[in-house]
């Protein structure tokens, strides 16, 4: 079941907002398509980001994905135990948050419910 | 047959030794370099006898596979045979000091001048540099003169280049390495590049597209005067990757098809083995408006005095890019090559074209083949909707061509095609070759559908089995 | 005229047949036809065997390779093992294509494996490449990663001014692409770079690069550089002459963070200047910043030791834009020379080698200095190279060694600008006492 707490993009992310900080992970069905997980670069928290920045990238053994941020602003938390664990994301990828921004800017269009998310990945495939 | 094979590291004997030098025959001085200077310890290296290791080398070259064990189909690589006169003939200039003095280094320069000359002549340019040492390291250089050309004439907006989904993987990779933006556009439903999506990509800050044509797909361009005209009207450069040019030499130019400036590989179309990897050899081909952009050194003819210079004195130039000269001693092989050849290399292209038609039709009532018309010197295809029902998927299929005695085909690429399985035979396999592949592919397709689980156990005839890649990317072990 | 295609022009028509098209030309019918190439190419019919090396042997005699040789510069003349071209020759390794198919490609990942380990212990680093295409593209992707090292927040880069000039200009090439500011060091009066210039300008710096032995054949102090730029948070790279390690300090040594170099003198011809190869070590902490490829130990299906290429998904063909590299091949072939001439040579081969390339360069430079119109310019202690400076025009002097056989000390002046005095010498083991006693002969009558 696709959580309906949060929003989501076509680029297979979600967003869950809480307090103005944007906790940001990938979806169910992206963790599948890469396969086994086994590399997670982070930014630094205090970095900035501006909307459509690459702020993080998630690397399985034959391919790699960026994820490009919908919202712009500060890193406040990067999950720390991917560094040791990257497979964390396979395991359960809507429990497993990829980096949390203060969020100053949000690009709304980009955005999709839960709903139209499934409807989406139902079309692709 | 499976087992590990030592490391030389495990085959150390104190005391063995496999060199040979002279005593030393000028006086002997102490204390020439300070003790801060002088490493506490020699070097923890193995110590092997000459034959020990001249084994070790042999073995390992028998647990690998090249063009001389067998056919290599894979796909925009173009493993054709590395001819074996063109091997012998960088001996002759092996003591050839790179910082020789110029009297003294007139053949290498004319031997560098006349490949460019030939080179120009087959893709249609003005001139060539020789300098990149592999097709990305040429990418990176055209698509740094193509920056340069904008900057010099201060149009500094353009910072993007377009580049079709289609495309190599290394296109992205050197544009952003040339500090550019990437517009990916996607592929028209024929494999093409899509009109309207470039016409709605270019603007004032296209610095240029990247095309391989033919494409990963193995498809000509048949929009390449289009493609080129919107490209030029919006104030871009046009971009040719050369991957492909096996299919077309003799027959259609990059230059007449309207691009700018472009790469060549010379070992992949001009015969120089790959090695494993390497050396190669990525001449950068450019329009006469280019050619002051060039990287330096570039070579020419000596007007006044005769003979060939190398000339650096080029204030437009990008600069270096690579120590010396390029790789001359791959230079040199792929001389040897076009001077085999000559005109010949529109019959090259044109059986390169044939064999993989050949196989293409042979193959379509077996595999899902996604843009069946004639392709160029490779074609895409993959298994059937059957098969993967099955479970069976391109990588079981390439295992068990391995099985067979066959390199598989390059595999997962293009990324618009799912499960892709890309051939690409080059001219120099014998209709035989074909013949004994093709029965091989069928064999696994039936295989496939009938006894899945054999396909999904190969390789078996290999001194390893399928390798664990997770594990070795989770937990990196990257010396003994 | 030839195109090693071995099918007949009968079994291409019935292949022609299979395919459903009557003529090669019908295979082309995509290409707009006002485009095709009607003329046919202006090259010429294609030559025989015979006529190849004719053609082959015409310009080898216009190149003159007998002279003996006392120019290093950035490529050198030293022995290589017979046993090394005999084993590339192995075509099984030259006629294969990077090992993507880890399981008929097992000695290709294995001998890469065996280089990234010998390049680990030349220099002392946790983690090594399989090689980029040289020396100056290895100092390029060094400045690359010192920028990703720091966060691509800081935009400047220190070289020391060293650094063979020709690796000067690729650097500042590829650091104009990504908007890095190249910030040269200066040399001090002994011949080595300033370190405390290095303190003044490292602010705000990735990192530095610093040649060891420099340019101008000076022993650089590795350890008051590394210092000076770790004590302002910037990466320390050190690119030395693999074949000194065998002497010389090595880069674990001095806490370099990223070891590189050219690995020429490693049992590859100077053939006129490529190919050659560059190597890449670094510290564990900057794995995944380093480019290119690299090959992992692991296990296979039923547990056997194995290789594979690993952490591919950095690469320029997975990750493409997002890659920080777009360095699809390595040197492969060179970088297997190094690896064999390594083995060859084991621990006392490489410091006798070393040892001799010092005794030699050194009885060189008592003998050319022995007159009064020629001085060593700098006193730093120096390896196998140095440079004297001479009251008559280099040129000159250049001219008349090569009409006595002589490739004499390289006339900075070609590669300096302003630089009138100088010349840039080397002795290696190939050098013979003899040859060298010659030698000093020839110069002494030169100088006069």
């Amino acid at each position: 079941m696709i959580p309906t707490d949060r929003k989501y993009t076509r680029e297979h992310e979600w967003i869950l907002i809480e307090d103005g900080i944007a906790k940001i992970g990938i979806t169910d069905h992206a963790q599948a398509e890469l396969g086994d997980i086994v590399y997670v670069e982070l930014p630094e928290v205090g970095d900035s980001f501006a909307c459509g920045d690459a702020i993080a990238t998630v690397e399985s053994v034959k391919a790699a994905s960026g994820i490009y941020t919908v919202v712009a602003g500060e890193v406040v938390e990067v999950n720390e135990e991917l560094a040791d664990a990257p497979e964390k994301i396979n395991e359960d990828a809507y429990e497993t948050f990829i980096v949390a921004v203060k969020v100053s800017e949000i690009t709304e269009s980009e955005l999709i419910s839960a709903e139209e998310y499934e409807d989406f990945i139902a079309q692709e495939a | 047959m499976r087992e590990a094979y030592k490391l030389i590291f495990e085959r150390s004997i104190q005391g063995h030794k496999g060199y040979d030098l002279p005593a030393l025959d000028v006086p002997q001085m102490d204390k020439l370099i300070p003790d801060e200077y002088l490493a506490d310890a020699d070097l923890e290296l193995p110590e092997i006898a000459e034959i020990d290791l001249v084994r070790h080398y042999t073995n390992l070259s028998r647990r690998n596979f090249g063009v001389d064990n067998g056919f290599y189909p894979l796909g925009s690589c173009t493993m054709k045979y590395n001819p074996k006169i063109n091997e012998e003939m960088p001996a002759l200039f092996n003591n050839l000091h790179p910082y020789a003095d110029a009297d003294t280094v007139n053949g290498a320069l004319e031997l560098m001048l006349n490949v460019d000359k030939m080179l120009s002549e087959i893709t249609g340019m003005a001139k060539c540099t020789l300098s990149p040492a592999a097709g990305a390291h040429g990418e990176l250089t055209g698509l740094m003169i193509i920056r340069k050309y904008h900057e010099t004439r201060e149009d500094y907006d353009r910072k993007t280049i377009i580049v079709p989904d289609a495309a190599h993987g290394t296109n992205p990779a050197s544009a952003s390495m040339a500090g550019f933006k990437i517009k990916e556009i996607k592929s028209a439903p024929d494999g093409g590049v899509d009109l309207d999506a470039l016409r709605a990509a270019v603007g004032p800050d296209t610095a240029g597209l990247m095309l391989t044509n033919p494409s990963t797909l193995g498809l000509f361009e048949r929009n390449i005067k289009e493609v080129a005209q919107i490209v030029h009207d919006a104030g871009g450069l046009l971009y040719y990757d050369g991957a492909n040019l096996n299919a077309v030499m003799g027959v259609v130019r990059p230059g007449d098809m309207g691009f700018d400036v472009l790469h060549m590989n010379l070992h992949k179309t001009f015969s120089t083995p790959h090695g494993g990897g390497g050396p190669g050899s990525g001449p950068v081909a450019v329009k006469a408006e280019l050619i002051p952009y060039l990287p330096t050194p570039v070579v020419f003819e000596n007007e006044c005095c005769g003979g060939v210079k190398l000339d650096y004195d080029r204030p437009l130039s990008i600069g270096r890019v690579k120590n010396f000269y390029g790789n001359f001693g791959v230079i040199v092989k792929a001389y040897a090559y076009l001077l085999s050849l000559g005109r010949g290399v529109r019959e090259a292209s044109q059986n390169a074209v044939l064999n993989a038609n050949y196989i293409r039709v042979k193959l379509k009532d077996v595999y899902d083949i996604p843009y069946d018309r004639i392709c160029m010197h490779e074609f895409v295809c993959a298994p059937t909707k059957e098969m993967i029902e099955k479970g069976v998927v391109t990588n079981d299929i390439a295992k068990a061509l391995i099985d067979r005695g066959y390199h598989p085909p390059t595999v997962h690429f293009p990324l618009i095609v799912h499960e892709a399985i890309m051939i690409e035979p080059t001219e120099t396999e014998s209709r035989e070759t074909l013949d004994e592949f093709i029965q091989a592919m069928r064999d696994i397709a039936k295989d496939a559908i009938e006894n899945p689980d054999k396909v999904h156990a190969a390789p078996v005839t290999t001194p390893v089995g399928r390798p664990d890649d997770v594990g070795a990317a989770k937990n990196p072990i990257v010396k003994f | 005229m030839k195109s090693y295609v071995p099918n007949t022009i009968s079994e291409r028509e019935e292949m022609l047949k299979v395919v459903g098209v009557n003529t090669m030309d019908d295979l082309f019918s995509d290409v707009p036809e006002d485009m095709r190439l009607k003329a046919g190419l202006a090259l010429h019919d294609g030559m025989s065997e015979i006529e190849v090396r004719r053609e082959f042997l015409r310009l080898a005699k216009m190149n003159n390779t007998d002279l003996h040789i006392f120019r290093g510069a950035g490529s050198y003349n030293h022995y290589i093992p017979s046993c090394i071209p005999q084993l590339l020759s192995r075509s099984e390794f030259y006629t294969a294509y990077t090992p993507y198919q880890a399981e008929m490609s097992q000695g290709m990942l294995q001998s890469i494996f065996e280089y990234q380990t010998f390049i680990c212990r030349l220099t002392g680093m946790d983690v090594s490449n399989a090689s980029v295409y040289d020396g100056a593209t290895a100092a390029a992707e060094a400045v690359s990663m010192m920028f990703q090292i720091g966060r691509k927040k800081k935009k400047k880069v220190l070289l020391s001014g060293g650094l063979h000039h020709e690796i000067i200009e690729a650097v500042k090439t590829y650091a104009h692409c990504l908007d890095i500011e190249v910030v040269i060091v200066p040399l001090n009066e002994k011949g080595t770079t300033d370190v405390e210039k290095i303190s003044e300008l490292a602010d705000g710096a990735s990192g530095i690069i610093v040649q060891n032995p420099n340019f101008y054949g000076c022993i650089e102090d590795m350890q008051a550089a590394s210092d000076a730029i770790h004590a302002q948070g910037g990466i320390f790279t050190a690119y030395v002459n693999p074949m000194s390690l065998g002497a010389l300090k090595r880069p674990c040594d001095y806490n370099a963070d990223i070891a590189i170099g050219d690995a020429q003198p490693l049992g590859m011809p100077m053939s006129f200047g490529g190919p050659y190869a560059g190597f890449m070590a670094c510290k564990k902490d900057y794995t995944r910043m380093i480019p290119g490829r690299i090959t992992g130990e692991t296990r296979d299906s039923e547990g056997n030791r194995a290789y594979v290429l690993t952490l591919q998904a950095r690469e320029q063909h997975i990750k493409r834009q997002l890659a920080s590299s777009n360095i699809c091949s390595n040197q492969m072939l060179c970088a297997i020379t190094a690896s064999i001439y390594l083995a060859c040579m084991g621990p006392v081969g490489m410091r006798e080698v070393a040892m001799q390339n010092i005794q030699k360069a050194h009885y060189l430079a008592d003998g050319l200095t022995q007159n009064k119109h020629a001085k060593l310019r700098y006193n730093a202690p120096f390896y196998n190279e140095f440079v004297i400076d001479t009251d008559k025009n280099p040129e000159v002097i250049n001219a008349v060694l090569k009409s006595k056989g002589f490739m004499g000390g390289l006339p900075l002046g070609r590669v300096i600008p302003g630089d009138k005095t100088g010349m840039l010498w080397c002795a290696t083991e190939m050098n013979s006492r003899e040859e060298i006693d010659a030698l000093i002969c020839a110069f002494e009558e030169a100088v006069k």
